[in-house]
């Protein structure tokens, strides 16, 4: 506390004091705040269960200080479904990246989303896999390079990017899914209210809350962090436009 | 039969029998995927769950996309404090291997149950023992075991499959019910067990402090996971499973022995070839032939001590294992034999079970 | 005048990634090239702290949650 001020901000409580690992810069780091800020608002710590991937995030358990299921890489919204059915007065949310949610664990996805499973997807979208190096994602960009993809990605050879909100959101199940982004406070600002947005809804009982967070790869996109901006805003969120694609709640007013 | 909380005798198929038993051991939730020859056990449990009349409120049973979303269900239902059980047969229990692991390394409790049918490959539908390497050896990656039951009768469906909750419990790791389709589809005679009540969700905390159900008052989180990046994380909990595996060694092993005593042959069998080979044995007896069958109920741990005493047997002249499959189990036992006897095999694949009087054909001429 | 606002950087946690830098509206803060934590990273630092007018621009943007903000009481 200081004399003669009051405190606008701090990190959270329930946010581990423990380093996170991640590279300078990346919105990982930064998402994984903006979840346990809304938990602590929320007065959720002692109930809600997260559930952490295989990718940069798999130690997720060691920077959020609520109890934690590692799932196996691409299931976590099985593992999730078994906790909520179990469970189904608690919050649960899963944290997942594109090679996580949008690869391996596609069906588990839209099959959770197509029951309108009761829990929280946060989906980081970065378009590359950062983990194992940098190789092409479901979400990696036309023409985006990557170790699987040296002189681009050719959407005539490899399909093109698949927009997981926009397929989430025609799925009956689904009460809410909104595509946010971190790249300015404002946005920063935004997606943390629509975290919130997401936790009140789950405890409505409505359905599956589904959450794209267009993110960075500083180190695999080979950019500092500061330029990492300049990708996102002119190419990433060029072709992820931001914003609520379904919201049960505002459909009955 | 139906779902049926006050029946104590019935005359039942195998896997409803197994879905029954489930249910009275008071499970919470399953998790499973269709696929013959087992289908049965999540018919009954959804026709359980009477949406007009449910029995079974604090009961979860979902039909998940695939084998694998399964296994990962169960995983973190269990995880969350729950009794879990899955059922599967042979290609979709290839489809929960990696889940598997997960889970033993994990240390979580849970009853799976693979109802054999023939492979490799999508096989047959027919009964087979092809699965006892995968599931006594590990067939997910890494040093693991499951305590695996190996029934012969619906009753035995039955009582393994209602006490594996509370083994699964005690040993905090997963436990298989190896059955066949066969055991899976005839219909026999059975004495239902007592139904415990399920667990509320209060109880099931208290039982389960490690579980992740929410941090409430714990001064620590709870993290259930299987990764151990560091060096000496990983051989430190490989360790630990190691010894906790030689105590469920010590404590778990069952068999059977039947006119064995004084047996100079001995068969080894197990599950639905047990029972055709006690018929070879019988026949043998009248014959005047002294041949016995040890039976190994747990295929994991595995009753060395048992096949060592009579491997140690001077008038012991030779075993014979007999198995639906090109020659699993056999290994094993002549593991433990070690040379000191011939360990001869016969089997059969397709779902074709060998007749007692082709078994002992083969025993004849191996005489 | 006071400063409005004031900010505390904690030097080990900063990972110099400089998204507080960019994001100051007052231009208040800098990556200090001379000098790195233990970890031999470069740390950002309040350069201008008179002109900070406590918005949180920069703590709010830390991906590390390196940042404590102030305002005056009146």
């Amino acid at each position: 506390m200081k004399e003669g001020y009051t405190l606008v901000y701090k990190r959270p409580d329930t946010l581990l004091k423990t380093r996170m690992h991640y590279c300078p810069g990346c919105f990982h780091s930064i998402l994984h705040k903006l979840i346990m800020e809304v938990v602590e608002e929320m007065g959720i710590q002692n109930d809600v269960i997260g559930v952490s991937p295989v990718g940069c995030s798999v130690f997720a358990y060691d920077y959020m200080d609520v109890d934690f299921q590692e799932a196996a890489h691409g299931r976590a919204c099985a593992v999730a479904t078994g906790i909520k059915r179990t469970l189904p007065n608690k919050p649960v949310f899963t944290y997942q990246g594109d090679g996580d949610l949008a690869a391996i664990g596609l069906a588990e996805t839209m099959h959770a989303c197509n029951r309108g499973e009761k829990f929280s997807i946060f989906f980081v979208n970065n378009a590359i896999y950062g983990m194992t190096g940098g190789q092409m994602a479901p979400t990696t960009l036309e023409g985006q390079t990557t170790t699987t993809s040296p002189y681009g990605r050719d959407p005539k050879n490899v399909g093109y990017p698949m927009k997981m909100a926009e397929m989430v959101s025609q799925l009956p199940g689904v009460a809410y899914c909104e595509r946010v982004c971190l790249n300015n406070p404002v946005n920063v600002r935004k997606a943390k209210k629509s975290i919130r947005r997401c936790f009140e809804i789950q405890a409505m009982n409505l359905g599956t809350t589904f959450l794209e967070v267009v993110s960075n790869c500083p180190t695999n996109w080979r950019l500092s962090p500061i330029k990492t901006l300049d990708f996102v805003e002119n190419n990433m969120l060029k072709y992820y436009p931001l914003g609520v694609k379904k919201d049960v709640t505002a459909e009955n007013k | 039969m139906e779902a049926d909380v006050e029946k104590k005798i019935a005359f039942m198929k195998g896997n409803e029998a197994l879905a029954e038993a489930a249910l009275r051991a008071g499970m919470t939730g399953y998790f499973g995927y269709p696929i013959t020859p087992q289908t049965e056990v999540i018919e009954y449990l959804c026709k359980a769950k009477n949406p007009a009349d449910d029995k079974y409120p604090k009961f979860t049973v979902l039909q998940a996309e695939s084998e694998v979303s399964s296994i990962n269900m169960v995983y973190g239902a269990a995880a969350a404090g729950g009794r879990i059980m899955t059922t599967t047969s042979s290609p979709g229990f290839s489809l929960m291997q990696e889940g598997i692991s997960y889970i033993a390394c994990a240390d979580i409790p849970c009853v799976i149950a693979n109802v054999q049918r023939g492979g490799p490959g999508l096989g047959t539908i027919q009964p087979s023992q092809g699965d006892y390497f995968q599931s006594v050896k590990g067939g997910g990656h890494g040093d693991y075991k499951l305590i695996v039951f190996a029934p012969n009768s619906v009753q035995e469906v039955v009582d393994y499959t209602y006490n594996a909750f509370d083994l699964a419990n005690k040993w905090m790791c997963p436990v298989l019910i190896l059955s066949d389709g066969a055991i899976g589809q005839m219909m026999e005679k059975v004495v239902l067990p007592e139904p415990i009540p399920a667990r509320t969700a209060d109880e099931m905390r208290d039982e389960k402090p490690w579980a992740t159900n929410g941090k409430g008052n714990r001064k620590q989180r709870n993290i259930i996971t299987s990764l151990n990046i560091q060096s000496d994380a990983m051989e430190r909990r490989n360790n630990e499973l190691q010894e906790k595996y030689r105590k469920i060694e010590a404590e778990e092993v069952r068999y059977e022995t039947y006119k064995a005593d004084d047996a100079e042959i001995i068969i080894t069998a197990y599950g639905l070839s047990s029972r055709v080979c006690k018929k070879a044995v019988d026949i043998a007896r009248e014959k005047g032939l002294k041949i016995g069958l040890v039976r190994p109920i747990t295929l994991w741990p595995f009753p060395t001590k048992i096949i060592d005493e009579f491997a140690a047997k001077p008038n012991v002249k030779f075993f014979i294992d007999v198995e639906m499959n090109v020659g699993q189990m056999v290994e094993d036992v002549k593991l433990v034999v070690n040379g000191r006897k011939p360990v001869y095999f016969y089997g059969r694949t397709g779902g074709i079970l060998a007749t007692a009087e082709e078994i002992l054909e083969q025993i004849k001429a191996k005489m | 005048m006071a400063a409005k606002g004031l900010v505390e950087i904690s030097v080990e946690t900063c990972k110099g990634c400089g998204l507080c830098v960019h994001y100051c509206p007052m231009k208040c803060l800098a990556i200090n090239e001379a000098d790195t934590n233990s970890y031999g990273l470069h740390y950002a630092q309040s350069v201008e702290p008179d002109k900070c007018i406590g918005c949180a621009n920069c703590a709010v943007m830390c991906p590390d949650g390196a940042i404590t903000v102030y305002k005056q009481s009146n």
